[in-house]
């Protein structure tokens, strides 16, 4: 009866358990979310990404224009490249948000974060951490006979890879602001 | 010159400005200064309800059943939390209410007053958006832009939490002209690149199927014309989610009947076969595509929605297309026509004599009884006995009556089926039927009901009786939960846990507790008469009908499997899945 030869049968198979095929194709993009300047905006914005299931690797949020009562969330996340659209189309259909860039995907971004590192030790090690500091052009903030701390300004990985020098040194605590990103050029 | 008011004052001017007349509510402590005001004007009629939920489906019954918002007016705590399924269910189903809440005063807001629960953090994620107003001076403002927002892009419902000091504070009222309605202003014109792309795919598809849903309804009744227009001048078949029943006429030629897990076979063939989907105003429901991986394999797919977020969130498509449906689909039309009214005439004949072929396995066919009503049968009968009435609404509550009554009734025009799609809220429908009624009160209203969702919001029935709403509760009764149990016969080896509706009322004494007519019915050959008593009677009725007890609602295409594997009725169903073919009756 059917000439279009559709395949007749069943399968115990539940969409449940269905894969995504692109699950193995992971992307992180940086965020820009224009919002509103109002009472529980951010829970909003962070309630959409616990409620839905998205990641946030790190979140800056900060007013930017006064007047315009505007703020400038900073997010990055990952996820698949279906999921990263999701994640714009669900942002920007928030009545409180205006904009949403991807700074990632529209071009050359700058990004920065700001980091603090509180290391304990004496002796060599505490030349060795200065040495180290220099080299990453860290800040000495703060110091005691026994400690210092560290101010530094890089990207994520810059970052990473001082903690990861600082360890075994003796660091004590990291206090990081999270990525603020612009895009480059006039616009 | 700005008014000074207070706020209590504004909420009711506001909702007068906005055109309400008509609003459903329940008082309380943290309300008073509203309801004061209330009581000392007469544009604005309250329905006291039973219970919040039940003024929160009211006012969805409402919304659906004109094109206008519903709105809600309850107190602080325990009022706002018994709304939580009501906003839910109309943020799923995006339908436009609005919910008034009264709030503790601000200066105890975080102390765990009495009554104080945190009503935006709760409501946040279940609200299209939400506000609390701290200031009198910005409250008519915000009652202004919530219902443009609950009104405008995809609908939705949208609350406002007011604090007791803010009602009793004066202030300056924003006039509606004034208010800003924010920078929230979605598309509505698609891109006309676009739309030419799929103008171009619709001359040449041989298979075409036109897939619709709520967003039609929700665009209003310029977008059910020019869907109907389509229709007919491009002869492709159509078919609708169980939102968007009534856009397209039942009895229209082109007319496939519903798809998805309960839907037709011939619907979710044409689906499964189709070479052009163009999805107008439907979100591509896990209930409509079954298997998703095996979804429509061969088709190009169009999606015309108003929200961004719905394209590509499930299904995958070559043409998006965003915008308001009706903006759309005119545009569509204008360059179809432009470019020579032109389709795939050869295609378009053997796809419908597909569909023929398709159509005549007669897949709602059941084996009727004499001697005890099947649940098929009595909605057939309250079909046949309701068709010709232009003002026929029905409401539903959740389980397999509401397959069947979305299976067997016929919808000629929109906004005369509501039923809880998204969120599949039992109890949704008696308070639902309400809220039609008050909107239109000389309709035939009809609650067709399963008994158990029926007893989850019941109450509503002293509603009825204090406002005269002659709602008919239509209760299909197999003393089951019934869905329930049609799952655990399929899928969990006849294992009927929780799923019996056990020490059931007396219907008949209960309709008489609340000053209703009873009517019961067991026999299928009194059945007609007994619609028919239901129906003449001028007063809300209770319609016990004591149904075939263990009847399963096919087809079914079980979760998980691809259209094209539905389980078919009477077909021996005890092994179907997991063994090969559903047999065809
Ligand atoms: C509030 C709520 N709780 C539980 C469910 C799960 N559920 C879906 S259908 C159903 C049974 C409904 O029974 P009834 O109203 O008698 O309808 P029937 O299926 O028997 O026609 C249940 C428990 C639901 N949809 N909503
Ligand atoms: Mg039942």
């Amino acid at each position: 009866m059917s000439p279009l030869n559709i395949k007749q049968g069943t399968s115990r198979k539940s969409a449940y358990d269905l894969k995504d095929p692109n699950a193995d194709v992971i992307e992180t993009h940086t965020l820009a979310v224009i919002v509103t300047n109002e009472a529980g905006v951010l829970a909003r914005v962070i309630g959409l990404f616990s409620g839905r299931g998205y990641n946030i690797d790190s979140l800056t949020v900060a007013e930017i224009d006064h007047e315009g009562h505007r703020s400038r969330i900073t997010v990055v996340t990952t996820g698949t490249p279906e999921v990263i659209q999701q994640i714009k189309a669900q942002l920007g259909r928030m009545v409180p948000v205006h904009d949403v860039h991807d700074l990632t995907e529209e071009g050359p971004s700058v990004e920065r974060e700001l980091a603090l590192f509180k290391v304990a030790g004496s002796g060599d090690k505490r030349i060795e951490m200065l040495r180290l500091a220099e080299i990453f052009r860290a800040n000495v903030v703060d110091s005691t006979l026994e400690s210092f701390i560290f101010e530094m300004t890089g990207t994520s990985e810059k970052i990473d890879a001082f903690a990861d020098l600082m360890h075994p040194l003796g660091l004590v605590e990291v206090a990081r602001t999270g990525v603020a990103a612009l895009a480059r050029g006039t616009t | 010159m700005t008014r000074q008011m207070t706020g209590a004052e504004m909420v009711v001017q506001a909702l007068i400005d906005q055109g309400v007349d008509t609003i459903f509510g329940y008082p309380g402590g943290a309300a008073l200064p509203i309801y004061d005001e209330l009581f000392q004007q007469e544009k604005i009629k309250h329905i006291l309800v039973r219970h919040e939920q039940g003024a929160a489906h009211a006012a969805e019954g409402y919304a659906r059943s004109t094109g206008k918002p519903g709105v809600v007016l309850v107190t602080s705590g325990p009022g706002a939390t018994n709304t939580v399924t009501g906003l839910t269910d109309a943020l799923l189903d995006s339908v436009p209410i609005i919910v008034l809440s009264a709030q503790v005063p601000t200066f105890m807001i975080g102390t765990d007053a009495f009554q104080e629960a945190d009503t935006i953090g709760i409501t946040r994620p279940c609200t299209k958006h939400n506000y609390l107003v701290k200031d009198t001076d910005k409250l008519a403002g915000v009652l202004h832009e919530a219902f443009h927002v609950a009104t405008n892009g995809r609908p939705g419902p949208v609350l406002i939490d007011i604090p007791k000091d803010v009602q009793f504070a004066k202030g300056k009222y924003t006039e509606k002209n004034k208010a800003s309605t924010g920078h929230y202003a979605p598309k509505l014109k698609g891109d006309i690149d676009a739309i030419t792309d799929l103008v171009k795919l619709m001359e040449t598809a041989k298979r075409p199927i036109i897939y619709s849903g709520g967003g039609v309804i929700n665009s209003g009744d310029s977008a059910t014309a020019l869907l109907r227009d389509l229709v007919k001048e491009t002869n492709f078949p159509i078919t609708s989610t169980l939102m968007g029943l009534g856009a397209f006429p039942a009895s229209g030629d082109q007319w496939m009947g519903m798809l998805g897990m309960h839907g037709l076979y011939e619907a979710n063939m044409a689906m499964h076969g189709c070479d052009l989907m163009i999805n107008i105003g439907a979100r591509f429901d896990d209930r409509i595509t079954g298997r998703i991986d095996a979804f429509s394999p061969k088709s190009k797919k169009a999606h015309i929605d108003i929200d961004p977020s719905s394209i590509n969130k499930v299904i995958h498509v070559d043409v998006p297309i965003i915008g308001d449906v009706a903006h759309v689909l005119e545009d569509m039309l204008r360059v179809w026509k432009s470019r020579g009214r032109k389709t795939n005439a050869d295609g378009l004949a053997k796809w419908w004599s597909q569909i023929e072929d398709w159509r005549a396995v007669r897949c709602l066919s059941y084996k009727n009884s004499e001697k005890v009503i099947k649940p098929q049968y009595a909605l057939q009968r309250l079909e046949a006995l309701t068709k010709g009435r232009k003002d026929r609404y029905i409401t539903t509550e959740v389980g397999q009556h509401q397959m069947w009554a979305a299976q067997y009734l016929g919808f000629e025009d929109p906004n005369r089926w509501m039923t809880s799609g998204g969120l599949g809220t039992m109890g949704y429908g008696c308070p639902a039927s309400i809220g039609v009624q008050v909107a239109h009160p000389d309709a035939l209203v009809i609650n067709v009901a399963g008994e158990a969702s029926w007893l989850m919001n019941m109450q509503e029935m002293g509603t009825a009786r204090q406002y005269d709403l002659p709602v008919k509760q239509f209760i299909l009764n197999n003393e089951r939960l019934g869905m329930v149990r049609q799952w655990q016969d399929l899928l969990h080896g006849n294992r009927y846990s929780q799923s019996w509706s056990e020490a059931l009322p007396d219907f008949m004494l209960l309709a008489q507790a609340f000053g209703a007519k009873g009517i019961t019915c067991a026999d299928p050959s009194d059945l007609d008469d007994a619609i028919m008593e239901m129906l003449k009677h001028d007063g809300p009725v209770v319609f016990d009908c004591l149904v075939e007890k263990h009847e399963n609602c096919y087809p079914m295409i079980p979760s998980g499997a691809p259209h094209n594997e539905m389980l078919m009725g009477d077909a021996g169903v005890a092994d179907a899945i997991g063994t090969t073919g559903a047999v065809l009756v």
